[in-house]
């Protein structure tokens, strides 16, 4: 089943023809309605009417994160405001947060690429979609939500949390698709094992997941405890939200929604697009969107793309799952947690050595962050209680800065590793790069 | 008649108090008194050594975190409630008290608290003023 045959099954000369076509137009519309845009372009001697075929899409500059941080809150509005109809933020967890806008027009392409996804899961009309992730500025919860509303199934708006009732309602409503992270899809299996109920108390058909990195373990994991498949979601709040690329069921890779979003894949370093198949940095162009267009968005997720045909009938490219980010950003519980961050909230407590370490687990299946300092002279007391005094307070910056509780660890001074050059500053213990 | 007190914070790791006197072992100190307070991450030695000014260049020389604080050494009847006279002059004089430890003088075959009040010279004070005896740094360097 395909939600939009007709576009999820286009030849590829036919998808290039219509990329190439929205391409132009959303370069020239960005070009005339957005200054940022009028400015790099002419920087860099380029005009909308060069861009004559798909690969010309190389002459444009790339938008980063810190160019759309720049533009805080509306610089990189298309539109006048009265025309966005709904925004969402990133979590802000490097600086200013950078806002996304919609108008009516982007939202139903939203709730379109959902409906494609979701319709991949073998969600219809009969669902009831439990939605796990957050309503709020985040932009997981709203993105499922349009798309399930779409299709016209029954949409449970729980976001995350309330664990307990999770179970409760997905057992007595019989829920048939569950929304969730994968380790807070593995947290509710466990508490539903405590709970005594059972894959044949439920009625699950499939399982979406996505907003963090994982495991093939993890999805095997949350397969066997749910007993439905587990189909992974991409996409991120610059562009748009979840619904940028899907899996489809056959699990091997998520299909680009390449109508409305233009991928490349990039070598970081030399920023020299790469072939099909070579692993490198995510770099998407929205071609449809009118609130806010964003062209050649550099996203910092590694992966690579593949156009061979898929046996679900869909020719949409396929990219493979997120292996890697090429900053040294951390996802904890969906959060994007920066080394930086952890370290501006450390400068805020006077006589503070600058060395530590952060560490990041998953005993229970939900992530920890452990935030090593070293101590200090003008940090130590006799006191145990004002050390413990001195502990709490450097997790409650950090708690302030992130968003996340963490727990501060004191050591020893000059017992933290040094290395020459770049410091090891994160220790991700998670073990989620291993395929 | 206050007597100086290192503290040195320990990571709670198997080996670090071991390390940390060793250092004091290897330049020859002699330790006279010390106690541990230990929490689930980590830990303060407090020690009484003569000499503790040199003792604290040397342990920062070998990247410990040292304090140098002040604790007041006090005679007690080696018998049951000998603590609690002392104790009870603090409280009289309503003097609040962050940490003791005690140990026996052998050669003057004698009890001896160490205290550390939250206000020292108040302390100090009081203990004085009740007739309790207080002893001098010297004396506790080289018992």
């Amino acid at each position: 089943m395909m939600w939009n045959e007709e576009v999820e099954s286009k030849s590829r000369e036919e998808m290039k023809k219509l990329q190439l076509e929205r391409l132009q137009a959303v370069v020239k519309y960005a070009y005339e309605n957005v200054p940022y845009y009028k400015k790099r372009f002419d920087e860099q001697g380029v005009k909308p009417e060069d861009i004559k075929t798909l690969e010309d899409i190389q002459k444009l500059p790339f938008t980063t994160k810190d160019d759309l941080r720049a533009a805080y809150p509306f610089g990189m509005f298309a539109v006048p405001q009265k025309e966005i109809v709904e925004v969402h933020t990133s979590s802000g967890t490097t600086g200013k947060p950078t806002v996304s806008g919609y108008t009516r027009k982007d939202l139903e392409t939203w709730s379109e690429v959902m409906a494609r996804g979701l319709t991949m899961f073998g969600v219809d009309e009969d669902d009831i979609i439990q939605n796990t992730h957050g309503y709020g500025l985040f932009t997981g919860g709203f993105g499922v939500h349009y798309g399930a509303q779409n299709i016209g199934a029954t949409v449970i708006p729980i976001s995350t949390g309330q664990t307990r009732r999770q179970i409760e309602i997905m057992k007595d409503f019989q829920t048939s698709v569950l929304i969730v992270t994968p380790s807070y899809g593995l947290y509710l299996a466990e508490v539903a094992e405590e709970e005594g109920v059972t894959p044949d108390d439920l009625n699950l058909k499939s399982i979406g997941f996505g907003a963090e990195m994982w495991t093939e373990e993890m999805r095997q994991e949350l397969q066997k405890r749910f007993n439905a498949p587990a189909y992974n979601i991409y996409g991120l709040t610059e562009i748009m939200g979840p619904g940028i690329a899907l899996e489809c069921p056959v699990q091997d890779g998520l299909h680009v929604m390449e109508d409305h979003f233009y991928p490349e894949i990039i070598d970081s370093e030399t920023q020299e697009v790469l072939d099909d198949g070579e692993k490198g940095e995510l770099v998407l162009t929205n071609l449809t969107r009118e609130g806010m267009p964003i062209i050649r968005f550099r996203t910092k997720d590694v992966t690579s793309l593949q156009r061979n045909s898929c046996s679900c009938g869909r020719t949409m490219v396929k990219m493979d799952r997120i292996t890697g980010r090429t900053d040294d950003m951390l996802k904890i519980r969906g959060v994007a947690v920066f080394p930086s961050q952890i370290e501006k909230a450390l400068l805020k407590m006077d006589g503070i050595e600058p060395h530590y370490q952060i560490i990041a687990t998953r005993p229970h299946h939900l992530d920890e962050l452990e935030v090593r300092v070293e101590t200090s002279p003008n940090l130590f007391s006799d006191e145990v209680k004002e050390l413990v005094g001195i502990k709490k307070k450097i997790e409650g910056y950090i708690h302030n800065e992130i968003g996340l509780r963490v727990k501060v660890t004191l050591v020893e001074p000059k017992t933290l590793p040094r290395s020459e050059g770049k410091a090891v500053r994160v220790i991700d213990k998670r073990e989620l790069n291993s395929d | 008649m206050k007597i100086k007190q290192l503290s040195i914070f320990l990571e709670n790791k198997k080996g670090r108090m071991r390390n940390a006197l060793d250092v004091l072992s290897d330049a020859g100190f002699n330790i006279r008194a010390l106690s541990i307070a230990d929490t689930s991450d980590f830990g303060i030695l407090r020690l009484i050594v003569p000499e503790p000014d040199k003792a604290q260049s040397i342990l920062e020389d070998n990247n410990f975190v040292v304090k140098m604080g002040y604790v007041i050494a006090v005679e007690m009847s080696d018998q049951p409630g000998g603590l609690s006279t002392i104790l009870g002059i603090l409280d009289d004089s309503d003097i609040n008290l962050d940490y003791l430890y005690a140990f026996v003088d052998e050669k003057e075959e004698r009890a001896i608290v160490l205290l550390h009040p939250e206000d020292i010279n108040a302390g100090v004070k009081a203990l004085e003023k009740s007739g309790a005896i207080v002893i001098p740094p010297e004396d506790v360097y080289n018992w």
